[in-house]
């Protein structure tokens, strides 16, 4: 992949590739421009990158779910069923694996993300077109690697890979899941660095950095983290992959190493990580408040600014996970001190989203039945965080199940909710149908119960002290697991109709219009689906990103003059 | 065996949230619990009321309505960000003196040994006596168990007690608590460990102090810790350099020598507590001390886990 041989573009986003000389044809699009796998394979568009990033990690993302409802129902009873305690430690660790690295980390800034950072900006393609194709194969080599990890036997140490477990007999696969995560990460590494020079360099005359839509500057602090946080998972899956296999002795206590030390690394990088999978939410949120309430977000340049803030502030808590790991008394109270510091952008947030909806008008359309479901979840996983950063507390909570409850409801109740709420909001611009709105508001009230019935009766279970990642249990808890598998196939239930209204628009959805919702930002001002190279002219930013007044005027004057 | 066992075992509710108070920690703990719970209520009705409010008043009436335009309100924005800041730092404040007083063992604790290994609890009390999955503990008297692991990270929890802390090989860590009055309860271990993960868990039995002293006296054949780590002392050849009458042959002498801060030729002051001992019996190169040569053989290999804490054991006695 060299691009030396490609001269320098004089104009600021001009990149010269054959299938892109059609693109302005009447009735061509993206999707049509070019036929054929071999069109979609090797395509530098970065909406058809997207797409294909969309299809991959929603397939993790059903993957990862169908491990989720299987270990629930192991849990309808509280000792030996269904499945063995092997199969049990490699399900819960191949869920929390593929839902992290394969699904909620691309999950919003590589589908959505490259589909629309470059349309919202006014650009004709993100900055290194071929470098973005690159990230996808490199994503779809981790995943491979991780899928074959699975077939060949799997592996047992949770998500998190914590030493000298990882690097005994009984943990499974751990140097092929560690080469599969360092993979990984650098197709999150490209796809970052892509945006940031794509946000500075690209922009749309006239479209000044407050002027760009709030889910940009989430994506820009999103990939700042990116570029800064995941060498340093990828350093420590090397360094613990060694250990592993060569006994360097940096982990493992048996050759001198610190176990400890492996949990300071691991969190250095998961931690920012959280704020990696929540801010592109965040920013999400923000577009669908704003679109579907038909109003400018309140506090503008906080709501900015604070993304920012997150970005930076969440390089400075990771010891929060390690406040009972034998780390110093002084570490925990400063960890904990800064805990609380972070937590004050992301509340204030949730009030600017709420003083957004005061004299709005709102919309119940499905991708704000989403946002608002957002709001719900995520201040009740930010508050149980309030538990969680007192260090006392925390004490009694770590390791529990309020802790699997509590990043569920930001994870989950948060980034998930916000990426689906997204996919319904582009969907008519991504794929030119509409989905049948009475299955999608079905489909998100289902999941908003069943959600809350799954992980709410395990705050519960949680502090009555009922710990994480047990096979067995005590029979006192079986009624609060079982309320909790039920509502895991309500969860369920919802994801499977909507993946069948999703997959029905396609073909037999209404043909959407260009601007379905009304919205003001560039994306919306060009056709549905868009041209290979998203607008037929240079598009000028003449007004801010939620200036609804003139485009909803403009449309009710068309829609008047049509009848 | 302790896979499985888990019908034997309780933990018994004191509120609809939090299993019963058992130690003198635990109501700290919970006053801290209410405050974030009753923080985060408030605020919960904060933001859901005014949520649903919003929904119903400003829902759109006709299709090409749009919002009213945005203003600015700076006091607004200042009081909700000052206010949360504040009211979170008080929590920080209650969660951060909890943490203390839970961190810090009242000295003259009694101390047990822990010993975590796959998938089982190993008890060693000064008297010698050693149990596996049952901790006997005397009521009213502050405990502290010193812990360590032999093979991965476990987790030391007791739920109706509400300590919890990581048990890590390779170094010593510690919890304590004061049991008011005589209780059975259950230990569990948090931090997974592998198959048997759920299945490791250990009956707690709190005894009134004078049964507690007739049990933990009643020791079979092998001497206490203090005893093999004095035996240690001389087999093992520390008292060739290290006098325990408080002269000086070629390191300091053991006398007194437990609890003060050593100071190390490379800038460090360091408490001589067990992890300092164990780290200088196992690597002394690591921790060079001023004003003394640097000639101690490591004992890596040449002493077990359990001896090692054998020895310190009987450190702690020299005074």
């Amino acid at each position: 992949m060299s691009d030396s041989t490609t001269p320098a573009h004089p104009e600021r986003s001009a990149p010269a590739h054959p299938e892109r000389s059609r693109g302005t044809a009447a009735g061509t699009n993206y999707l049509n421009a070019q036929r054929g796998i071999k069109s979609w394979l090797t395509t530098l568009d970065h909406k058809r990158i997207g797409i294909m990033y969309l299809v991959s990690v929603l397939t993790a993302f059903l993957l990862g779910g169908i491990f989720a409802l299987i270990i629930r129902i192991k849990l309808l009873f509280p000792g030996h069923y269904l499945i063995t305690r092997a199969q049990y430690n490699e399900l819960f660790t191949l869920h929390g694996a593929i839902m992290i690295f394969l699904f909620i980390i691309p999950s919003i800034p590589a589908s959505l993300g490259n589909f629309f950072v470059p349309m919202m900006i006014g650009a004709k393609d993100v900055a290194f077109p071929r470098l973005n194709l690159m990230s996808l194969y490199i994503y779809w080599v981790g995943a491979a690697m991780a899928l074959l990890v699975i077939l060949i036997g799997g592996v047992s140490t949770g998500w998190t890979f914590y030493a000298p477990f990882s690097e005994g007999p009984d943990a499974g696969h751990v140097i092929l899941m560690t080469v599969a995560v360092f993979i990984l990460g650098f197709s999150s590494i490209l796809t970052g660095l892509n945006f940031i020079v794509t946000i500075h360099k690209l922009r749309a005359p006239g479209m000044t950095w407050f002027k760009m839509p709030l889910f940009l500057w989430s994506i820009y602090a999103t990939s700042l983290v990116q570029i800064l946080a995941t060498p340093v998972l990828g350093i420590t899956m090397v360094l613990l992959a060694l250990d592993r296999g060569f006994h360097i002795g940096i982990f493992d206590p048996r050759y001198g190493g610190d176990p400890v030390l492996f949990q300071h690394f691991f969190w250095f990088y998961s931690h920012p990580a959280v704020y990696i999978m929540i801010l592109p939410g965040m920013g999400i949120i923000s577009e669908l408040i704003a679109v579907h309430a038909r109003r400018r977000i309140f506090g503008y340049t906080f709501v900015a600014f604070s993304s920012i803030a997150i970005a930076l502030l969440g390089f400075l808590v990771w010891g929060h996970h390690m406040f009972v790991s034998g780390q110093s008394v002084m570490a925990g109270a400063v960890f904990s001190f800064l805990t609380f510091f972070i937590a004050i952008p992301s509340g204030v947030k949730v009030f600017n989203w709420l003083a957004t909806l005061y004299q709005g008008s709102i919309s119940l359309r499905a991708p704000m039945l989403y946002a608002l479901s957002f709001l719900f979840l995520f201040t009740i996983g930010g508050l149980t965080g309030i538990f969680l950063g007192m260090l006392s507390v925390d004490v009694h909570l770590h390791d529990t199940y309020f802790v699997v409850a509590h990043f569920h409801y930001v994870m989950m109740g948060g980034t998930v909710m916000a990426f689906v709420g997204g996919l319904h909001h582009w969907w008519p611009k991504m794929t030119g149908r509409m989905y049948s709105e009475a299955w999608a508001r079905l489909s998100a009230i289902l999941i908003f119960i069943g959600f809350n019935a799954t992980f709410f009766p395990q705050f519960i279970l949680g502090s009555r002290g009922m710990p994480r990642r047990y096979y067995a249990y005590l029979p006192e808890f079986q009624g609060l697991h079982v309320f909790s598998t039920f509502g895991s196939w309500v969860i369920g239930a919802g994801f499977f109709i909507m993946l069948g209204y999703l997959v029905y628009s396609l073909k037999a959805g209404a043909v959407a219009s260009t601007n379905p919702w009304g919205a003001a930002s560039l994306e919306w001002q060009t056709a549905t689906p868009p041209p290979t190279e998203n607008f037929p002219v240079q598009p000028v930013a003449e007004h801010g990103p939620y200036d609804f007044e003139e485009v909803v005027a403009a449309q009710a004057a068309l829609e008047g003059s049509a009848s | 065996m302790a896979a499985d066992a888990a019908t034997n075992f309780v933990i018994h509710l004191g509120s609809f949230w939090l299993p019963r108070q058992g130690s003198t920690l635990a109501p700290q703990v919970d006053r801290g619990f209410d405050l974030a719970l009753y923080v985060g209520v408030a605020f919960f009705i904060l933001v859901v009321v005014p949520l649903v409010l919003f929904v119903w008043k400003y829902r759109r009436r006709r299709a090409h309505d749009v919002g009213k335009p945005t203003g600015h309100n700076t006091a607004i924005e200042i009081a909700w960000t000052v206010i949360p800041l504040a009211i979170v730092m008080a929590c920080f404040l209650v969660g951060f003196r909890g943490f203390l007083r839970a961190s810090v063992a009242p000295a003259g604790a009694y101390e047990i040994q822990v010993t975590a290994h796959k998938w089982a609890w190993h008890f060693q009390y000064p008297t010698g006596k050693s149990t596996d999955n049952e901790l006997r503990i005397p009521v009213g008297r502050p405990v502290k168990m010193v812990m360590s692991s032999q093979d991965v990270i476990h987790g030391f929890f007791i739920p109706e007690f509400r300590v919890k802390e990581d048990v890590v090989p390779g170094s010593y860590t510690s919890v304590w608590f004061t049991v008011p009055k005589p209780t059975q309860t259950l230990l569990e271990c948090t931090q997974y460990c592998g198959l048997g993960h759920s299945g490791m868990l250990a009956k707690v039995i709190a005894m009134p102090d004078a049964d507690f002293d007739k049990w933990v006296h009643q020791v079979k054949l092998q001497g206490s810790p203090v005893a093999i780590g004095r035996g240690l002392y001389t087999s093992k050849g520390c008292s060739g350099c290290h006098s325990i009458n408080g002269t000086r042959i070629v390191g300091p002498s053991f006398k007194g020598l437990w609890g003060t801060t050593s100071h190390l030729s490379d800038g460090r002051n360091l408490v001589v507590d067990e992890n300092f001992v164990r780290k200088h019996i196992l690597d002394p190169r690591s921790l060079p001390v001023t004003g003394y040569p640097q000639v101690m053989p490591s004992f890596k290999g040449q002493l077990t886990d359990e001896q090692i804490n054998d020895i310190i054991a009987f450190l702690k006695t020299v005074k």
